[in-house]
């Protein structure tokens, strides 16, 4: 937190806009580049969100998946908070060669 | 001269863009080309809005049009004819936009054929790019193999840039270059404004220019007088002079604009930025 910060907090006013303009252009950007939609981008997060909790409990609310951008390339982030894990992880019929490790 | 020679001995097709209006496309063009023709290049100035034409008014040539693009297209006359030589600055000349009537016919292949016999005999063509990404655009882009975009610290401004770079890569035009405009040192202190390297970063191209925002370019304009040209001391004429400067090769620092402000109110400013906890 810096001085402005604080003293912004004290007085209770807004903070700063730079860093408000830096967060909603990479968003906006990001969207623009990847041609995703919001929509699209949401769909996406629900059905990775569900693979996901099939095998730990994961913290929905928390749970967090966009797009970054940086140096010109987007990248897909997710940030999933566990809970836990499953107490019994459903089988791996998919890929029998990870069920011995 | 001062400086490095002209390394590469071929012509430069610049495109001047920015996708949003505005930004001031123009106002470069103009003190860039004026700047570039003072330090010895033989420099054209291609007018290409033909939608809303401005860089005659801005260089103060409005009145001494008689032929333009349009004519030297339907080879109604000859290229000279067209050109507008600057009294004071015989380097320079400006090929006037035609007809906004152009716009109907128009094709890359038009703006090729200009570029080309510009390239002929200048060492510097710089286009004026209209605002936008439609086919003013496409037709202007198709003539260069070089780009400035043009943008200020603002996100409307940098988003359109960003668009506009995309296209611009897609196109395979190189290097294309970054000229921030509009900068306000005070704000950037007081982080109200996006810093330089927030813009550079997001766009991720090399930065040629960083302009101040500087109330002389507007009494400049109303004289139709670029402000590159009678060698005046203020920050955006430095601005644009080092930028001609840096296109022709040489290394010239870009200015801080932390350093802008050495006054109370920026030392405050940046006190105020200080992590305390």
């Amino acid at each position: 937190m810096t001085l402005r910060d604080f003293i912004d907090r004290l007085l209770g006013r807004q903070p700063a806009s730079a860093g408000l303009a830096r967060e909603r252009l990479q968003l906006v950007l990001a969207h623009d580049r990847s041609d995703l939609n919001p929509e699209l981008l949401e769909q996406m997060r629900r059905e990775i969100l569900e693979v996901v909790s099939r095998y730990v409990e994961i913290d929905l609310e928390e749970g967090d998946v966009s797009l970054e951008t940086e140096d010109r390339v987007t990248a897909l982030v997710a940030n999933l908070p566990i809970k836990r894990a499953r107490p019994k992880p459903p089988a791996p019929d998919s890929d029998p060669s990870m069920a011995a490790v | 001269m001062s400086g490095k020679p002209v390394t590469s001995t071929q012509s430069r097709a610049i495109l001047i863009c920015s996708g949003k209006g505005g930004v001031g496309k123009t106002t470069l063009t103009a003190n860039l080309g004026i700047a570039l023709a003072k330090q010895g290049a033989r420099t054209a100035v291609l007018d290409a809005d033909f939608g809303l034409r401005n860089l005659d008014l801005l260089l103060g040539l409005e009145n001494r049009i008689v032929y333009t693009a349009q004519e030297v297209l339907s080879g109604s006359c000859r290229l000279e004819q067209a050109l507008v030589k600057h009294k004071q600055e015989p380097n320079l000349s400006l090929l006037p936009a035609g007809n906004p009537r152009m716009l109907e016919w128009l094709t890359p292949e038009d703006m090729k054929k200009i570029a080309g016999l510009l390239t002929e005999q200048f060492d510097y063509v710089l286009i004026d790019c209209p605002a936008g990404i439609e086919d003013g655009f496409k037709n202007a882009a198709a003539a260069c193999r070089e780009a400035l975009v043009v943008t200020t610290p603002e996100v409307s401004a940098v988003r359109d840039a960003d668009r506009v770079i995309g296209l611009l890569q897609t196109r395979e035009i190189e290097p294309i270059q970054l000229v921030l405009n509009r900068v306000r040192p005070r704000m950037m202190a007081n982080q109200e404004m996006l810093s330089v390297s927030d813009v550079t970063d997001i766009l991720a191209l090399p930065l040629l220019g960083l302009v101040l925002e500087d109330e002389q370019v507007i009494v400049s304009t109303n004289r139709g007088e670029p402000l590159t040209l009678n060698g005046s001391r203020s920050p955006a004429a430095q601005a644009y002079t080092n930028v001609a400067r840096r296109l022709r090769g040489e290394e010239v620092p870009l200015i801080d604009p932390s350093k802008e402000g050495q006054g109370l109110r920026a030392k405050l400013g940046r006190l105020m930025h200080t992590k305390i906890f």
